[in-house]
Parts: structure tokens; C-alpha cells; sequence
């Protein structure tokens, strides 16, 4: 079998960029709930918001390390795999990139070596800056990235002279036509993220009667904070959609799974789009539902994949099924934010075992929507990598082997593996611990004072406690 | 091409120089802690090397995040051959980068497997370290180009030569690490650390000599210019030799500060002698910082922006390290 170097680049592509993306569409959400915290904390001189905060900055810490040794790799990826691509888009992704690390990186990495380390060192108005400088710097560094994306979606404010981009106008370019639906639409999705992990925590802690005062607050505050965002995100991906409708019609089509271009289009709820024959099997639909959520018109037209020959039509099934999964989490998430309202009624939220047990497993629903929203608007590009102009096999790296790319590739996902089956267990154990000294420390109390990591400051914390 | 009547090449050739020697300067002590790890005396000095670091070298990498994405804006032709000619090489980079950072985060939370994240923040930050010095030694032996593409194989940077300056920059490090612990430890620790300093300064000098001899061998436009060219590019590495000297006469006199300052100067004179010595190729032997500039308004566009946030991130990570100055005491993080 020959290895295809264009094909094992761009599942490299896909694998590094997930595997990132999960830490910092949660650390996004999680560094403005801490800045909120410290802010609470710094008002009310309320002991209660600097446990809360000192709990939940230990999680932010092994997250935010697995995003920055992630995010290291994806700053040398265009290079290495996709060397042309990098080249010729240079003109505008390079200050874009660059401006994201003079704007962003470098705020958030020196603020939370303050964050972490300096509670003790610094006032405690600097230190609730600091976590403020933070949550800052994170969306400073997705409005930057995701400019760069929307533009390889949507580009704008270029002109091509030999085969390389020029910027004829950096506004344009910047804030391109599906920017703004992006960036409040991934706004959205890190709140969401982190709403959901604080939530679910919480509502496990409370379900052990662990510090119950502390984690009701917090689930209290959360149910809220969702309340408001579950619905609101409903909404931008709705507009998003009909941005996608009107500048990626092939994308809209593949996640309708449908084919042809038609008026009344059924809503599809189940089938198996085939490529090869351009049909679906085994579909299962609500008639018309589809031409009246894109065109607000039962019989509105909707365009279908066979207006581009086939190898310009991206991968359907991937499209479709992902596309699905995204809005069906999406729709459970209304529903348990919803829920929240009512039981509120008796203080039942915090609770009731069926809601709690529920908040407890949708704490990972919320990465996988995100993986799947990643995947519809990546996968639905294809085979562009910028829309229209230039494809991924124009843009791969030409002195790129199969075996090179099959060799990084392997080796990325070992390492991942690790990291991440690492970063899974020290959270659990700083799940374990908790905000509170357990009971039985004694392994720990035979040892001198050690330095400050996540796990070990609610250690201190509640042997300071327990002296 | 410009025509906008003055030149910016200059300028960003100048800012990639500083945001390069920056990274090199800062994340050098840092991996040179990594470096020395397996040799500390106990898990306790292991512990002060750590904190020493652990709230500013994030800030510390940044740099070289900065280093790749400036050198896609201003010279998208170093990006765009650099990276698929050293493509393996990067990775090695990249994964070592990988454990010796999340070691940090990990380390102080393992019981049982504390060795395990001792080794993987030893030999990530080793790895690391020496596929850099590689970077510099394939920046010196020139790539295979054609037409603005690299044209080479996936190990045409990994020769003896390249190895000797991975080697060499890990040697470097060290002396960047052990010199640092210097200032940031006391007691036994700073005593180890003073001891193991003039080793590390004699494996470096040896280093130094060999490529210095070797470097004309494999680049006869490196030998054109220092025989016969610009004589004053010979006063670079004699005050590199004084830096060197300094070093391991404050080292004798058990200075706390001056030795991690003295290998900062012998780090600055040596990579500026590399620098005077390509100029102007970028992507030797064939492309100069001219061939491989973008566009003109790009440039530019990006450098405004620098000129105001460039000097507020260097006013607040000088901050953060005045912040976190002082000793780190064994037996106490930061709390």
C-alpha cells in the first residue's frame, strides 16, 4: 500500500489539533469562573470564594499545562506538514499567529506563574488582577486564532499575485465574513464547557456530601450561568448555519445529506449518505423541515452536493454524523439547563439524585460536541484548505515521504496517549482530594512541607487545617 | 519587494535576532535544569530546581512560539524550508518539550512514580536541547533548495557536524541551569551547584573550539569571511572568551550573581558571531533575509502592533521574576 502523504498530514492535522482543542475550549470557560472567584473573594473577604477558587485553580493548572505543551506542537504543524500552505498564506496568517503570541501567550503564561505561585507574594488585588489578566488573555488568543481560521473558510482582504496572498486590506481580512459567528459561537461553547465540567463536579461532590456549602454555591451560580447560554448557543448556531448557507453552501448540504439541489427539503434525522452513488439509504426525516430552519420557507430551496463534481464534495458521512451529534448535545444541554430553573424550587437542585447523577455524566458532553463542531466545519472545508482557492494537496509540504509523516504521526499519538492518561489521573486524584483535607493523610504528614503543585496545595491546605 | 523607501528587513532581521536570543537565554536555564537533573544531589535539590522555575518558565517558552510564528511573518521562506528540512528533528523537539513541561505539573502530584516525571523532565529537556543545537548546526551546514522549496531528504540535517552542535548547546544549557541554581539556591545545593559549574565550563570551551575549527571546513563562505573579509568579526569571540573567563574566576570567588551573567554574555557574543558570520543568508547557502522577507505591508503591519505591546511584555514578565526573586529554601515552594 503506498502511503499518502496528504491523507496522513491531514489526519495528523486532525489529531493535534482535537487533542488541543479539548484544553483550551475548557480553560477559556474555567479562567473567567476563577476571575469571577478571586473577584467575589476580593469583595466580600468571603473565605468560602477563595476555597472555591484555590479548588478549582489546581484543575486549571493540569489543563492549562496539557493545552500549552498541546498548543506548542500546533505553532511548528503548518510548517512542518503543510510547508506551501504555510508559505504562500504567510502575508497574513504570520502577523495574525504573531499578534496572538504578543497579545495573549505571553499575558496569560506570566499572570498564572502569579495565579499559581504568588498568592503569598503579591497583594491580593494583584493576585485577583492576575487571574482577571488570565481570563483576558484567553479570549485575546481565540479571537486571534480563530480570525485565522474563519479566514480559511472565508477569505477576504486578499489578492493573489504568483501564486502567494497579499493583504489588500487587513480589517477585511481579520474580521472576515464567518468571523464574528465563530468567535461568539466558540464564545459560547468554552462557557459551556467549563459551566458543564464545574457543574457536574460539583453535583458529584455534593452526591458524596462533601463540602456542601462550597459546591452547592458553585452549582448554584453555574445552573445560572447555563440557564442563559444553553438557549443562547442554540441561537448562534442557527446563525452560524445560514453564514455557512451563504459562503460554504456544500458544507450546509453535506450536513443535510442532501444531494440534490430541491425545494422542501426534509429535516434528516437518520440515514447513511453513500458517495459513491450520491444517495442516501435508510432515511428517516421530517419533511420540509430543513428548507424552513435554513430559508424560513417550507418550501425554500436548498442546494445540494451534486452542484460540484465529486471530488470537490467533502466527506459526507463525517459531515452529516457529526453535524448531528454536536446538535443532539447540544439539545441535552437546554434540557438540563432548563431543568435547573425548576428545581430550584426547594433548593431540589442540589439534591436530587437523578439531576445530579445526570450533571455528573454531562460533564464530558460538552468536549465531544466541541470535537464535533471542530469536525463539521474542518471535514465540510474539504477539499479546501483555503475555500476555493487552494486545495490540500497544494498545500502539503513536497518533500514530505509517507513513511516521515506516518513516523510523527505514530509518535504523536503515543506521546498524547501518555499525557493524556497522566493528565486524567492527577486530575482524578485532585478530584479526590477535594477542597477539603481528607481524613486520612498520615502518608503525607510523615513528609516534610513540599512545594506548591495542584494536588498538593489542598494537601497543605488541609494539614494546615488539621495543626 | 518594497517601495515604500525604507527598509524593514533590517529591523525584523533585528527583532528575530532578539526574540530567538531571548528564548535561547531564558528557556536555556530552564532546560539546563532539566539537563542536570539526573545528577542532583536528591530529590530535596531536585525540588529547589524545580520551583526555582516552575512559575515563569511557561513565560520562558513563549519565546520560541514567538521565534516560529515571527519568522512566518517576516521570513515565511525560513518557516517554509527550516521545518520540512528538520522535519524529524522537530518533532524530537516538540515531544521532548512536551514531558519536560508537563513534568512540571505532574511531578509534585506523583507518589509512587515521582521517578518517572524526574526522567521525563531529564531526558525531554535533554532531547530538546540537543535537536535546537542541531537547528544551529543545519543553519550553518545550509539546506538543499530549489526554487523556494526544500529539496532534501527527511535526514540531510543529522551529521556529525549537527550532532556536535547538539551537543554543544546541551552543554550550554547546563552551564545556563547550573549557574542559575547558583543564584536561586543555598547551602548544599549551591554548593553542588559551584562545583559542577567549572566541568560544564571546560566541556563548553571544548565545544566551542572544535566547532570554531570545524565551522570553515564546512562553509567556505564562513571562511571566506572571517580570513579575509571583516577582521573585526574576530573581536566576538574574544569577548566571548572573556565572558568565559569571568564565569570561572567568579566562580573561584563564590559570586552568587555574576557567573548566570557571565554566561548570558558568553551565550549573546557567541550567537552573535554566528549571525555576523551568515549574514545576510537566512536559508544558506542560496536565499538572503531579502529573498525570504514577505510582503512589505505585512511587515509592517505586524511591527507597529510590536512596537506598543513588546514593552509591556517585557515590563511584566520582568515582574513576575521580581516577583518570584530571591532563593528558593529547600523544603519550602512557593505559597
Amino acid at each position: 500500500m503506498e502511503l499518502d502523504p496528504i491523507l496522513l498530514s491531514r489526519i495528523q492535522f486532525a489529531f493535534v489539533v482535537s487533542f488541543h482543542a479539548i484544553f483550551p475550549v475548557f480553560t477559556i470557560g474555567l479562567a473567567s469562573y476563577i476571575a469571577v472567584l478571586e473577584g467575589l473573594f476580593y469583595k466580600t473577604g468571603n473565605k468560602d470564594w477563595e476555597r472555591l477558587s484555590k479548588f478549582w485553580l489546581q484543575v486549571f493548572a493540569v489543563v492549562f499545562g496539557m493545552g500549552v505543551v498541546s498548543g506548542i506542537v500546533m505553532s511548528f504543524q503548518f510548517g512542518t506538514n503543510w510547508s506551501n500552505f504555510s508559505y504562500a498564506t504567510a502575508n497574513f496568517l504570520g502577523p495574525v499567529l504573531s499578534y496572538e503570541v504578543l497579545t495573549a501567550f505571553f499575558l496569560e503564561a506570566a499572570f498564572l506563574g502569579v495565579l499559581l505561585f504568588g498568592r503569598d507574594k503579591v497583594p491580593q488585588g494583584v493576585h485577583f488582577f492576575s487571574a482577571m489578566m488570565v481570563a483576558i488573555g484567553t479570549f485575546i488568543s481565540s479571537f486571534w486564532i480563530l480570525s485565522a481560521n474563519s479566514w480559511m473558510h472565508t477569505p477576504a482582504g486578499v489578492e493573489i499575485r504568483e501564486g502567494l496572498f497579499y493583504v489588500t486590506s487587513w480589517s477585511e481580512a481579520i474580521f472576515n465574513p464567518s468571523f464574528w459567528v465563530r468567535f461568539f459561537h466558540m464564545g459560547l461553547a468554552s462557557f459551556l464547557t467549563g459551566g458543564f465540567v464545574v457543574a457536574g463536579v460539583s453535583a458529584w461532590y455534593l452526591l458524596c456530601k462533601r463540602d456542601v456549602e462550597i459546591h452547592k454555591k458553585a452549582l448554584s451560580m453555574t445552573l445560572w450561568l447555563l440557564l442563559f447560554i444553553a438557549p443562547a448557543q442554540v441561537v448562534m448556531g442557527d446563525i452560524h448555519g445560514l453564514n455557512t448557507l451563504e459562503h460554504q453552501p456544500m458544507k450546509v448540504a453535506a450536513m443535510e445529506g442532501n444531494w440534490e439541489t430541491s425545494r422542501g427539503v426534509p429535516l434528516l434525522l437518520f440515514a447513511i449518505p453513500d458517495k459513491e452513488n450520491q444517495t442516501n439509504h435508510f432515511e428517516v426525516g421530517i419533511p420540509k423541515l430543513a428548507s424552513l430552519i435554513l430559508k424560513h420557507d417550507w418550501d425554500g430551496e436548498v442546494p445540494g452536493l451534486n452542484e460540484v463534481p465529486v471530488e470537490e464534495q467533502p466527506v459526507v458521512g463525517i459531515v452529516f454524523w457529526a453535524f448531528r451529534i454536536m446538535v443532539a448535545v447540544g439539545m441535552l444541554m437546554v434540557v438540563f439547563a432548563v431543568a435547573g430553573l425548576f428545581m430550584r424550587k426547594g433548593g431540589r437542585y442540589a439534591t436530587s439524585p437523578w439531576f445530579l447523577n445526570g450533571l455528573r455524566l454531562m460533564a464530558v458532553t460538552p468536549f465531544i460536541a466541541v470535537l464535533a463542531g471542530w469536525l463539521v466545519t474542518e471535514t465540510g472545508r474539504a477539499p479546501w484548505l483555503v475555500y476555493e482557492v487552494m486545495t490540500h494537496a497544494e498545500g502539503v509540504t513536497p518533500s514530505l515521504t509517507g513513511g516521515m509523516a506516518l513516523f510523527t504521526l505514530i509518535g504523536y499519538i503515543l506521546v498524547y496517549s501518555l499525557v493524556f492518561a497522566a493528565g486524567i489521573y492527577y486530575l482524578m486524584r485532585v478530584l479526590r482530594v477535594g477542597a477539603e483535607p481528607e481524613a486520612d493523610k498520615k502518608d503525607h504528614l510523615q513528609r516534610p512541607k513540599r512545594p506548591l503543585s495542584g494536588a498538593d496545595a489542598a494537601w497543605e491546605e488541609g494539614v494546615e487545617n488539621h495543626e | 519587494m518594497n517601495e515604500a523607501g525604507f527598509d524593514l528587513v533590517y529591523i525584523w532581521a533585528g527583532i528575530i535576532a532578539f526574540g530567538i536570543m531571548m528564548y535561547v537565554l531564558m528557556d536555556g536555564f530552564d532546560l539546563g535544569l532539566g539537563i542536570l537533573f539526573p545528577f542532583a544531589p536528591g530529590d530535596e535539590a531536585r525540588d529547589v530546581m524545580m520551583n526555582s522555575v516552575a512559575p515563569v518558565w511557561d513565560g520562558n517558552e513563549t519565546w520560541l512560539v514567538l521565534g516560529g510564528a515571527g519568522l512566518l511573518a517576516a521570513f515565511p521562506l525560513v518557516y517554509s524550508v527550516f521545518l520540512p528540512a528538520l522535519y524529524i528533528g522537530v518533532f524530537l523537539m516538540l515531544a521532548g518539550l512536551i514531558f519536560r513541561g508537563i513534568a512540571f505539573e505532574f511531578r509534585f502530584k506523583a507518589k509512587t512514580s515521582r521517578y518517572l516525571w524526574n526522567w521525563a523532565f531529564a531526558i525531554g529537556s535533554t532531547v530538546a536541547a540537543f535537536a535546537q543545537g542541531a537547528v544551529v548546526g543545519t543553519y550553518i551546514q545550509g539546506f538543499a533548495t530549489e526554487n523556494m522549496i526544500y529539496s532534501g531528504g527527511a535526514f540531510d540535517w543529522l551529521t556529525p557536524f549537527t550532532v556536535l552542535t547538539g551537543l554543544g548547546l546541551v552543554a550550554g544549557y547546563a552551564l545556563l541551569g547550573a549557574t542559575w541554581l547558583i543564584m536561586k539556591s543555598e547551602g548544599y545545593i549551591q554548593d553542588w551547584a559551584y562545583k559542577i559549574t567549572p566541568w560544564l565550563l571546560l566541556a563548553v570551551l571544548v565545544v566551542f573550539a572544535l566547532i570554531s575549527v570545524w565551522t570553515p571546513f564546512i562553509d567556505p563562505f564562513v571562511a571566506e569571511r572571517w580570513f579575509s573579509q571583516v577582521s573585526v568579526i574576530w573581536l566576538l569571540p574574544v569577548l566571548a572568551l572573556v565572558c568565559i573567563w569571568r564565569i570561572w574566576s567568579s566562580v573561584r570567588q563564590r559570586r552568587n550573581g555574576t557567573p548566570f551573567v557571565a554566561t548570558m554574555g558568553m551565550f549573546l557574543f557567541t550567537y552573535l558571531g554566528l549571525l555576523a558570520s551568515k549574514f545576510p543568508y537566512v536559508v544558506p547557502p542560496t536565499y538572503t533575509l531579502w529573498d525570504a522577507s514577505s510582503a512589505h505591508e505585512s511587515q509592517l503591519f505586524l511591527l507597529i502592533g510590536l512596537i506598543f505591546v513588546i514593552p509591556f511584555v517585557l515590563a511584566y514578565t520582568a515582574w513576575t521574576y521580581w516577583v518570584f526573586r530571591g532563593k528558593v529554601k529547600a523544603g519550602e515552594g512557593y505559597h
